[in-house]
């Protein structure tokens, strides 16, 4: 205890990490089954099925099959960096987490009143770009250390195009700055905050929408998913840079892409939905009920399914889900804890809903050749986000609109 | 001894050993990873000064393009391990002693002026004027013309690179 009132701040991060880890892990295990399923059902499948219920324990299972596979390192590669590569695709991916702000509230952990953000830096934007810029290295560093054909081709290709769109998501991302007037997660969100016509939220998504897509677009491409995912294009590149990767530093790639699917998502929320503001306005009193009432239907649903559908041990471990789903629903009922939830609540509801997209334009497109990809980056969205920032910077210039 | 304190310490070492890395590693591509620890390692050090767009612009220039492009073109041209050669004359009694005596001297005036025994005490110790806003202001307001000709320069660079790269085709 002595530990903890001499450095405060450092145990509250401590905690603030461990927790926020635990969660983005969780997170990143349920997305790919998330993933599956929704892909799934496009493709008139199930999905994981056996696996517990409603395949809900395959992001375990496939965990458990990654730990105890052979970890086969290539004679020919270069040792160090082929160890280092997944290492530094996986920590930088969850690294940017530390920036992402998922409420206003203050909570306390061991009496010391705290934000929900791990570092509220003054420049988080800029350190989210600089975090995931390195991020590159994890790529080209696997295709090399490999030293074989197929992954050194893929670690070029996705290098080159990691490069080239982050310019794109860079500057599509400038007019917002020049919105908000600001670098900071927190006060781009407050700067979102009202209405128009006191009923549509004054989210950036509205002017700023041409922004927003560039951006999104951007993003789908940094994250090497489909249909920009050449950089893995199974027909052409076996797997790409982790063609040689197998047992658990293939699971960290995989994890990495999905912890940076969900770092763009993230920023996407900051940036252009409001973050953790509710879209509703705070005179709607009721709202504030949404997040408990919304978990205690979806556990009386999952208590309907449980009841109706599932046999045996399935029954057993969707009444788990379903009793913890009810549980979490009444504490976030409570008046104390009520205030705290509705900024992770709205924030992780618009995560959500921007990463079904992206699953979604995984199960509809088909994937970019790569000359068309990069004519894409470099001869459209460059030249749209340039125009999107001129326009915004005359907006302020002309005084179209009051800065805030 | 406060966090930063130690941190500084930490950084400063891992900065200094990428230094030496980079010197001594055989592949280039080693070589160039050092360099870019050297870079992440200065950012850290800019970071516990209190500079926090310093900090970041240095990892996003720096470590996140520039480098990457070294690294790129060293994976495209497939460089094996250099090949070393022996020190030349001059370098071995004129350099190496002249690069001993520089240190020194170094040394020795920084030990005289005191410089750094204020800064590395801690975040921001007196460093309030590094904010993001005030930065700007400086750059856009006061130094506005030599910020635009440096970036005219740039450009002037870029071009050049340009039409150099075209010329066989």
């Amino acid at each position: 205890m002595e530990f903890i009132s001499q450095h405060p701040v450092l145990v509250v991060s401590l905690v603030k990490i461990v927790i926020l880890l635990l969660v983005a892990l969780t997170t990143l295990a349920y997305l790919t089954w998330f993933e599956r399923k929704v892909v799934a059902h496009i493709q008139s499948r199930w999905g994981p099925y056996y696996v517990g219920a409603h395949g809900l324990l395959q992001p375990l299972a496939d965990g458990v099959k990654f730990l105890f596979k052979e970890d086969v390192t290539p004679p020919s590669s270069d040792k160090l960096l082929y160890i280092l590569a997944p290492f530094l695709a996986l920590s930088l991916a969850l690294t940017t987490l530390a920036l992402i702000p998922f409420g206003p509230a203050t909570i306390y952990i061991f009496g010391q009143p705290t934000k929900l953000i791990i570092a509220n830096v003054d420049v988080s934007l800029l350190f989210l770009f600089a975090i995931t810029s390195i991020g590159v290295y994890g790529v080209a560093l696997a295709g090399w250390s490999s030293n074989s054909k197929y992954p050194l081709l893929g670690g070029l290709r996705s290098s080159a195009q990691m490069i080239s769109y982050e310019v794109a998501m860079t500057l599509s991302v400038v007019g917002v700055l020049l919105v908000a007037g600001s670098f900071n997660f927190n006060e781009i969100i407050e700067h979102q905050a009202g209405y128009y016509w006191n009923f549509i939220p004054r989210w950036h998504v509205v002017p700023q929408i041409v922004g927003f897509l560039c951006y999104m677009t951007c993003a789908v491409a940094e994250t090497n998913r489909v249909p920009f995912d050449l950089p893995e294009g199974e027909t052409e590149l076996v797997a790409g840079f982790h063609t040689e990767y197998s047992s658990f530093k293939f699971a960290m790639f995989f994890m990495a892409e999905y912890a940076n699917m969900i770092t763009v998502s993230c920023l996407a929320t900051i940036l252009f939905f409001g973050g953790w503001l509710s879209p509703f306005p705070d005179s709607w009193m009721w709202t504030q009920y949404i997040p408990g009432a919304g978990l205690l239907l979806l556990g009386i649903y999952l208590a309907y399914d449980t009841v109706r559908n599932m046999r045996g041990i399935a029954r057993m471990q969707l009444a788990v889900v379903t009793i913890l789903s009810l549980g979490i629903g009444a504490l976030c009922l409570l008046p104390s804890v009520m205030p705290v939830v509705q900024g992770p609540f709205w924030f992780l509801s618009k995560v959500l809903v921007i990463l079904f997209f992206y699953v979604l334009t995984r199960g509809t497109l088909p994937r970019f050749r790569y000359d068309q990809l990069m004519a894409f980056g470099w001869k459209l969205l460059l030249p749209v986000s340039l125009v999107n920032l001129v326009a915004t910077a005359a907006w302020f210039v002309y005084g179209w609109v009051k800065q805030g | 001894m406060s966090l930063p304190f130690i941190l500084f310490f930490v950084f400063a070492f891992i900065a200094v050993m990428g230094a030496v890395l980079l010197i001594l590693a055989h592949e280039p591509i080693h070589s160039a990873l050092a360099l870019i620890l050297v870079m992440v390692s200065l950012a850290v050090l800019y970071l516990l000064l209190g500079a926090e767009f310093i900090a970041a612009v240095q990892i996003i220039v720096y470590a996140g393009a520039i480098m990457v492009l070294f690294v790129f073109v060293i994976m495209l041209l497939n460089a094996g391990v250099e090949e070393r050669t022996n020190w030349s004359k001059i370098a071995k009694y004129a350099g190496l002693p002249l690069g001993i005596f520089l240190l020194l001297e170094l040394a020795h005036f920084l030990a005289r002026s005191g410089a750094g025994a204020t800064t590395a005490n801690g975040p921001g110790a007196s460093n309030a004027a590094f904010s993001t806003r005030a930065l700007s202001e400086l750059l856009f307001q006061k130094y506005l013309f030599p910020f635009e000709a440096t970036s005219i320069l740039i450009l002037i660079a870029i071009l050049g690179a340009l039409v150099l790269a075209k010329k066989d085709s």
